[in-house]
């Protein structure tokens, strides 16, 4: 038996976000062996992506808040933080046990203390014709305008809801891109219902947030993009490689848009793939329509070595996650006896008071931006497996006839036996069981979590026996 | 209170769903019973291999009951794919049993021998290196032969699980799913009310326990002593590659769609279905010692899934003494007899007889075993 | 599907090899980016049915830009920094099985 030594650490601190960057540089400072491993290259997350190698011009045009990642990824860089990029986890154990991939090849850690900052993904957002070239999440047309500098060339069409496709759409056109439309699903009543929760978007930070998201939305009124409301029955079809034309019905009239891209939204939610691997218990959150790791107010989770922070615990941002890291931090801290209990006490009532400076709109966000039911419950032809080439219609005969839920439709079907490990349809699979299994989302299971997490391949594997 | 449903089979799994499908098909009004979505399902953890080389050894019965069942599987695999229009992707040709060593080889030739010697009509030979490089020519330079049975095939364990619970539904049977059983009620003129966990009670004339482990407990009120105990069985499997592999082996499954599985363990671990590095990596090892090109394959998946083992290894097929109508059955092998379950044990059981399952497999034989 | 450098002066001076085609990349590229700047527009094909597919995601969670990169199949584009010299090709169906390179 060859399994590697395992390395000894205080905190082994998963994903170098706003929230990876606050964990591990607070406790790394305070004198803990930290090691931070990230699947990407460098520090940042999705948020601040590229944020050590975009040029000034780049980042002046990605906006303050892209900017203000600079200083704590170099406070990261400046921490006796042990910092493992490119490097993949692919096995936790509840013991804090790590199973790690990176150029080093496969290696094993235990961390006293384990803190989950993994951040958020993109809710799936399958309709038909999702699956062609061309069609991205917006997200990731973001990711590359951050990372590579690129824009899309032609046609943009931007669908769905959400603060990051307006976002990305006022980037668009900060960069000079014009040819932009922007098909919200939302509908003008949401507005109406969000009001409830307009007074206490009005306290704390929440004004700034707001005036941030009437600036974004002025600037593309006054370059004149197209922008449509309740927008319904998205399809995108393609002629060529290249030659998308997005379908849709506005006001119960048809409608069609050429694009050259196509980017789709419909909100973010946390990226559970590892406290669910990790069977932390989970709770399903109405409001953020996603099930969320349970947390005490320390962000431990119901795992006494495990804390979840920022976006993964639920989405709050990257100033709100900054700060949630270092109150995980600040929770291990005195955990471990380094801080005096009337100080973390003061530490972290301090924090938790940024924290809901930052969460003061987000009730109102979450309920404008809801995703409509049907957004996760798309038409038949729909591939809601992109990887198997699964279809909603398929999912929804096997539910009519006796599979009792997601897993069983994957044992069925296939669909999440793909390489994403049902990462993208997982979130469907469990809205169509919810809705043809006539049960409440917080009581349909969702798609069971395997090892390895990441890619290992069978030789790797292999090279630890024997 | 109706007489219910002419036969009630509590347990959806591989085994009381070939039983419930071959009973609904003899005319019978039939309901399934299965829990939810996350039941410990052997079904999950098998690997697919109708297999028979090597089964049965000192057990004649158990061996002849077997090969029937590996002669009955055509026809099982047509009948589904015509009734439900799926295919469980049966697939015959020979199964191969690798051997990496000298004492390998050896072993294989005296379970040949065994075989012979116990009239199992069924053809073994040995293959050495050459023979086998035209049948597999994918494989490493440590593989010195295998034995190749003729009638030893594959399935797709989940997919023929899925046509089973169609063809049930298509032959007007019911299914019914999270409907987990807690108790059984014998009543008074015959027939059976069934407790479910969720506070319903369905009546049946005749029931089947098939519930797996479940059944240990449930067989306990009807007075049948059913010794169980669980092993976990580790699976891995890659994606899909392009088809290099057109035998089922002991080790290594190619799929239709490409994937190749390698297993499984056998660990007395409880009721977890849970994984290790250590079993993983060797259940890696030995898939590229057997095809080296495989080391580069991604590893998609590993998982545990729960085998039920009696104390003998052997299946059970009986009836309740005292309450007529109500039988058991168990076993691990719920691919490889499943042709049997549904062909023949099912239309029986609907009949309220056990047919012709062995009468060397009754649970009374482990109340005279010393534990 | 084409996309443009908005930086004002990116330095393109390495390449990879897309199936023989050189181009360029600038600093921080991925081999996704790098292609998508050059207009390709299939990076793939499934192994189910053959259908076309790019990226999607393009932050390593829905492994739609599977690619043979410098031999090795379906990597990640979106997740594998270019480096000069890099061979890649697109990924056509499921992975080969390699019989050819068996002993």
């Amino acid at each position: 038996m060859t399994l590697p030594a395992t390395a000894q650490w205080d905190a082994i601190v998963v994903g170098t976000g706003p929230a990876g960057i606050g964990g591990a540089t607070a406790l790394a400072e305070a004198g803990l062996r930290v090691l931070a491993v990230d699947e990407a290259p460098s520090p940042g997350g999705q948020i601040w992506r590229g944020i050590e190698t975009a040029p000034p011009s780049r980042a002046a045009l990605l906006g303050p808040e892209y900017q203000a990642g600079h200083d704590p990824v170099a406070r990261l860089r400046a921490s006796p933080a042990t910092l493992s990029f490119a490097t993949a986890l692919w096995r936790a154990e509840p013991d804090g046990t790590v199973w790690l991939r990176g150029a080093q090849g496969i290696s094993r850690h235990q961390g006293r203390h384990l803190l989950l900052a993994t951040g958020a993904m993109e809710r799936p957002a399958p309709c038909p014709g999702w699956d062609h070239p061309g069609v991205t999440t917006a997200g990731g047309l973001q990711i590359l305008l951050k990372r590579e500098g690129l824009l899309p060339e032609g046609p943009l069409v931007l669908a769905g809801t959400g603060p990051l496709l307006y976002l990305y759409a006022a980037q668009c056109v900060a960069a000079g891109k014009h040819d932009v439309t922007l098909l919200d699903s939302c509908a003008p009543s949401a507005a109406l219902s969000a009001l409830a929760h307009l007074p206490r978007a009005l306290t704390g930070h929440g004004p700034r947030y707001l005036a941030k998201g009437l600036g974004l939305l002025l600037a593309l009124r006054r370059k004149g993009i197209s922008h449509h409301l309740g927008v319904r029955g998205l399809r995108i079809l393609s002629g060529t490689e290249t030659a998308l034309t997005v379908h849709c019905r506005i006001g119960g009239r048809d409608r069609h848009f050429p694009a050259a891209h196509v980017g789709l939204h419909e909100g973010v939610i946390p990226e559970t793939h590892l406290s669910r691997a990790l069977a932390c218990a989970h709770v399903w959150s109405p409001r953020a329509q996603a099930f969320l790791p349970q947390r005490d107010p320390g962000l431990r989770s119901s795992l006494a070595r495990v804390f979840v922070a920022g976006d993964a615990g639920g989405i709050g941002g990257a100033q709100s996650a900054l700060f949630e890291g270092q109150l995980a931090a600040c929770a291990i801290l005195h955990s471990d006896g380094r801080i005096p209990d009337a100080e973390a006490r003061r530490r972290m009532q301090a924090l938790r008071r940024e924290i809901a400076k930052h969460a003061a709109p987000r009730p109102f966000l979450d309920r404008w931006y809801r995703p409509r039911a049907e957004v996760l419950r798309p038409p038949d032809e729909t591939l809601v497996c992109r990887c198997e080439e699964v279809s909603a219609g398929a999912i929804r005969e096997a539910l009519r006839s006796g599979a009792a839920g997601p897993n069983q439709i994957k044992a069925f079907l296939r669909s999440g036996m793909g390489p994403c490990q049902g990462r993208t349809c997982g979130p469907v699979l469990h809205a169509l069981s919810a809705e043809l299994l006539g049960r409440g989302p917080g009581e349909t299971p969702v798609l069971t979590c395997r090892d390895p997490l990441r890619p290992v391949s069978v030789g790797e594997f292999a090279a630890l026996d024997s | 209170m109706t007489a219910g449903h002419d036969l009630a089979v509590i347990g959806g799994g591989l085994i009381g769903a070939a039983i419930a499908w071959g009973a609904a098909r003899s005319g019978a009004d039939v309901l399934l019973l299965d829990e939810g979505d996350i039941a410990l399902r052997a079904a999950r953890g098998n690997f697919g291999l109708v297999w028979l080389q090597g089964k049965g050894l000192g057990h004649p019965d158990y061996m002849h009951w077997s090969i029937r069942a590996g002669r009955l599987w055509p026809e099982l695999a047509r009948l589904l794919t015509e009734e439900t229009g799926i295919d469980p992707e049966w697939r015959g040709g020979g199964g191969l049993n690798f051997c990496l060593s000298e004492a390998d080889l050896a072993a294989r030739r005296e379970m040949i021998a065994r075989t012979a010697d116990a009239g199992g009509e069924i053809d073994i030979r040995l293959l050495d290196r050459a023979e086998l490089r035209a049948l597999a020519p994918g494989i490493g330079p440590e593989v010195l032969g295998a034995s190749l049975s003729d009638l030893d095939g594959e399935a797709n364990p989940l997919l023929t699980l899925r046509a089973f619970h169609t063809g049930v539904q298509r032959q007007g049977g019911t299914l019914r799913s999270n409907s987990r059983v807690q108790s059984l009620h014998p009543m008074a003129g015959g027939g059976f009310r069934i407790g479910l966990a969720d506070g319903a009670e369905l009546p049946a004339q005749r029931l089947v326990l098939a519930a797996g482990l479940g059944s240990e407990t449930l067989a306990a009120q009807l007075g049948l002593t059913l010794p169980l105990r669980p092993e976990r069985g580790q699976i891995v499997v890659t994606e899909r590659v392009a088809p290099f592999l057109h035998h089922p082996t002991n080790t290594i499954r190619q799929t239709r769609d490409g994937t190749v599985l390698l297993g499984s363990s056998h660990e007395d671990v409880g009721f977890s279905t849970g994984t290790d590095i250590a079993t993983i990596a060797r259940l890696c090892n030995t898939g590229a010692r057997l095809f080296p090109a495989l080391a580069e394959a991604r590893l998609m998946r590993a998982w545990g899934a729960v085998r039920i083992l009696t104390p003998d290894g052997l299946p059970v097929y009986d009836g309740a003494p005292d309450h007529p109508g109500a039988f058991v059955v168990t076993c691990h092998s719920g691919v490889t007899l499943a042709s049997v379950h549904a062909l023949d044990l099912g239309p029986a059981l609907a009949r309220g007889r056990l047919g012709p399952a062995p009468q060397t497999m009754r649970s009374s034989r482990f109340a005279l075993s010393p534990d | 599907m084409r996309f443009r450098r908005i930086d004002p002066a990116p330095s393109l001076a390495h390449q990879i090899h897309f199936e023989g085609t050189p181009i360029p990349f600038a600093e921080g590229d991925t081999v996704a980016g790098a292609l998508l700047a050059a207009g390709i527009g299939t990076f793939r094909t499934t192994p189910v049915t053959g259908a076309p597919r790019a990226p999607y995601c393009l932050m390593g969670s829905c492994f739609d830009c599977l690619m043979r990169i410098d031999g090795a199949e379906n990597r990640r584009a979106c997740m594998t920094p270019a480096s000069n010299g890099m061979r890649v090709e697109r990924a056509r169906g499921p992975r080969p099985a390699g019989e050819e390179r068996m002993p």
